[in-house]
C-alpha cells in the first residue's frame, strides 16, 4: 500500500476501484452518453482518451491530472452528480482546474443527498498518478490522504 | 463567513443571506471557487455585457435548468444583460431524416423552453446567439482592463488577449453566477501577476503560418500557462480586421487544444504594446515553433473516422464562428477555386458558420449573393453541438477548426487542403 497526501477540494471518506487517466479528461467528451442518451454507468465516450475510452466512469474512483476542454466541463460534473451518474470522487495528481473546481463546488454546494456526492482531492503529486493502476483499491480519506492498495 | 477572503460589507451581507437563501448559495459557491485558486477578494465585474457558454437546450441538462428556475423564482436575474453560444440546430444543415429526430426527440427538446430562461435572464437580443460575441456586428465588445464574469474558452482568449479585457476561464453556471452578484473572485488572469507569460514563444517559419494549426502546437506545449509569442508581427503587421480575424482562431486552437486563457503577441496585442518584455515573467521557458515543428504537430492529428479514405459528407468552417472579414476572404477563394477547377458548386456539402448579426451584415453585400451561388450554406449553428452525438460522429466530416477536430471526430486540414477538397474534388 501507498498512501498520498492531497488537499481536499470537497470532503468525504469512500473506498472504489481506480480508474486511471495518464491524459486531462475532456469532461464533455467523456460524459457525453452517460448525459444524452442515459447511460448510468457513464461509459468514456472520449475517443482522443486512450485510457478511458469505452470503460465505464460511474462509482469509480476517477485518478487524473486535471481535466481540458470546453467551459461547459463544470456543469457537465454539476449534471453527471446530479443524475447520480458521477465517478466515486476525482482524484487530481495536479492543482484542480478552474472547471473542475467549478463543477466539484458547484455539485457540494447545490445538491443534497448522498447518491449526488463526488468528493475530491487534488495536488497528489505525479507519483501518486504513476503508482495507481486500474482496478487498484483506493481509500480516500477526510483529510486528504489518499491510500492504494 | 468566509475565513481566507476579503469580503467587503456587501459581499458579507449577500453571503450571510440577507438576500435571501439562493444569493447565498451563489456567493458561497464563487467564494469557495475563488479559494481554491488563492483568490484574496471579489473582484467588481465592470464589462457592460456578460457571455454564457450554455446555449443548447439538452434535454440532459435538467439539473441545470432547475437551478436557473431558482434564480429565475428569487428575482436573481443577471446584472449585466448576456449574449450566449450559438444555437445548436439549424434545418439549413443538411441532416439525415435519423440525425433530424435525434436533434428534436432527444437532444434539444428543451431548446424553447431554456431560450424563455434566458430571455427572463437577461439575453441581450432574442438572436445574440455566438461564441464570437466580441466581433463589431455582434456588439458585445469590451474594453480593455474591464472585468468580466464569461465562459467559452474562445471568447475568454479574445477577450484576455486581443482585447485587454480581463477574465478567467470560467465554466458554464460560474459565468451567470458572476454576473447574478455582480463579483468575481480576484485571481490568475484577473491579476498583473497572472498576466505574465511564463513561456516565450519564437516563431522561425518560413511563411505564415496556419493561425489553427499554430495556435494548436503552441496550446499543447504551454497548456495553461500564458505565451508571450515574438516573431508572428512579422507575418500580421497590425492589429487590423485580417490580424483579428487570424488571432480569433489562433486563439480558440490555443484554448481548446491546450487550455491557454491569455497570449501576448509582440507589437500585436494590446499589453504587449504597451509593456513589452516587461510581461515575461523571470526564468521563462522557450518554444520554438519553424515549419518542421508544425509539421510535426499536424502529423501527429489522430484520424478517428473508421474508414480513413471516406469520401467526406460535409464541411463545417467556422468554429469559432467566422468574422465578416473572412467571409468576403473566403467567398473569393470558393470563387476562384471553383474557375480553376470548371465546376459552379462546391463538391463537398459545406456549411460557413457566423454569427446572427454578421450573416445579417454579409448578406446585405452583394458577397452574400455570391457565396450563395457557389452552394455554400451559410448558417448560425454550433458546429460542436452537430457533431456531438454517435449519427454525426459517424459521418466524415471535415473543417480547418482544431477546436472542431479536438472534441469531434471532424477531420482536420489547413485552409488551402479545404479550399481544393470542396472545389476540387472530394477526396
Amino acid at each position: 500500500m501507498r498512501q498520498f497526501q492531497g488537499r481536499v477540494v470537497s470532503p468525504g471518506k469512500l473506498t472504489a476501484k481506480a480508474l486511471v487517466s495518464h491524459g486531462g479528461l475532456n469532461t464533455l467528451a467523456s460524459f457525453q452518453k452517460a448525459l444524452q442518451f442515459g447511460d448510468k454507468k457513464a461509459t468514456c465516450g472520449d475517443q482522443n482518451n486512450p485510457d478511458l475510452y469505452g470503460k465505464e466512469m460511474a462509482g469509480k474512483a476517477l485518478c487524473l491530472p486535471r481535466t481540458i476542454g470546453s467551459t461547459t466541463g463544470g456543469l457537465v460534473l454539476y449534471c453527471a452528480c446530479s443524475m447520480g451518474r458521477q465517478p466515486a470522487c476525482l482524484l487530481f495528481s495536479e492543482p484542480i482546474d478552474s472547471l473542475a473546481a467549478a463543477g466539484a463546488v458547484l455539485a457540494d454546494v447545490w445538491l443534497e443527498g448522498e447518491h449526488t456526492a463526488m468528493p475530491v482531492v487534488d495536488s497528489l503529486g505525479e507519483e501518486f498518478l504513476d503508482y495507481v493502476q486500474d482496478n487498484m483499491t483506493v481509500n480516500v480519506l477526510p483529510d486528504g490522504v489518499v491510500q492504494v492498495i | 463567513m468566509s475565513e481566507k477572503m476579503k469580503l467587503t460589507a456587501d459581499q458579507q451581507a449577500i453571503l450571510g443571506g440577507e438576500q435571501g437563501e439562493t444569493l447565498a448559495k451563489v456567493m458561497e459557491t464563487l467564494v469557495r471557487y475563488g479559494e481554491l485558486f488563492g483568490a484574496d477578494s471579489m473582484a467588481p465585474v465592470t464589462s457592460r455585457y456578460n457571455h454564457l457558454v450554455t446555449s443548447f437546450g439538452l434535454k440532459a441538462l435538467g439539473p441545470v435548468y432547475d437551478l436557473m428556475d431558482k434564480l429565475i423564482a428569487e428575482g436573481a436575474a443577471s446584472m449585466q444583460q448576456f449574449s450566449a453560444d450559438p444555437r445548436p440546430v439549424d434545418k439549413n444543415v443538411p441532416s439525415s431524416f435519423l440525425q433530424n429526430f435525434v436533434f428534436q426527440n432527444f437532444m434539444y427538446t428543451k431548446q424553447d423552453f431554456y431560450e424563455e430562461q434566458l430571455g427572463k435572464l437577461g439575453l441581450m437580443d432574442k438572436d445574440a446567439f455566438t461564441c464570437a460575441c466580441y466581433l463589431d456586428q455582434v456588439g458585445n465588445t469590451p474594453k480593455e482592463g474591464e472585468v468580466l464574469s464569461w465562459s467559452e474558452s474562445s471568447a475568454v482568449v479574445y477577450a484576455n488577449s486581443v482585447l485587454g479585457a480581463r477574465c478567467n476561464r470560467n465554466s458554464g453556471i460560474i459565468d451567470l453566477m458572476g454576473s447574478v452578484v455582480g463579483y468575481v473572485p480576484n485571481f490568475g488572469l484577473l491579476t498583473d501577476e497572472g498576466r505574465k507569460a511564463t513561456w516565450i514563444v519564437e516563431i522561425k517559419t518560413s511563411k505564415k503560418p496556419e493561425a489553427q494549426l499554430l495556435g494548436s502546437a503552441i496550446g499543447m506545449k504551454v497548456m495553461e500557462d500564458v505565451p508571450y509569442i515574438v516573431g508572428l508581427d512579422r507575418w500580421l503587421g497590425t492589429l487590423d480586421d485580417g490580424a483579428k480575424t487570424y488571432l480569433k482562431d489562433f486563439g480558440a486552437a490555443t484554448a481548446s487544444n491546450g487550455a491557454v486563457g491569455l497570449y501576448h503577441v509582440e507589437g500585436i496585442t494590446p499589453e504587449a504594446v504597451r509593456l513589452g518584455r516587461k510581461l515575461v515573467a523571470e526564468d521563462a521557458q522557450v518554444y520554438v515553433v519553424d515549419d518542421a515543428e508544425l509539421q510535426r504537430v499536424y502529423d501527429s492529428y489522430p484520424v478517428v473516422w473508421k474508414n480513413k479514405n471516406a469520401k467526406p459528407k460535409l464541411c463545417f468552417m467556422g468554429c469559432p464562428h467566422m468574422s465578416l472579414e473572412q467571409l468576403t476572404t473566403w467567398t473569393e477563394r470558393v470563387e476562384q477555386g471553383l474557375k480553376e477547377s470548371g465546376k459552379k458548386k462546391v463538391a463537398i456539402p459545406t456549411v460557413f458558420t457566423a454569427a446572427p448579426a454578421v450573416i445579417k451584415e454579409f448578406e446585405a453585400t452583394p458577397y452574400g449573393e455570391r457565396l450563395k451561388q457557389t452552394g455554400v450554406i451559410l448558417s448560425y449553428i454550433c458546429p460542436l453541438m452537430y457533431m456531438n452525438n454517435p449519427l454525426s460522429g459517424k459521418m466524415p466530416v471535415i473543417t480547418s477548426s482544431n477546436k472542431l477536430r479536438t472534441y469531434t471526430t471532424a477531420r482536420y486540414y489547413t485552409d488551402d487542403e479545404i479550399l481544393v477538397q470542396i472545389t476540387k474534388g472530394g477526396n
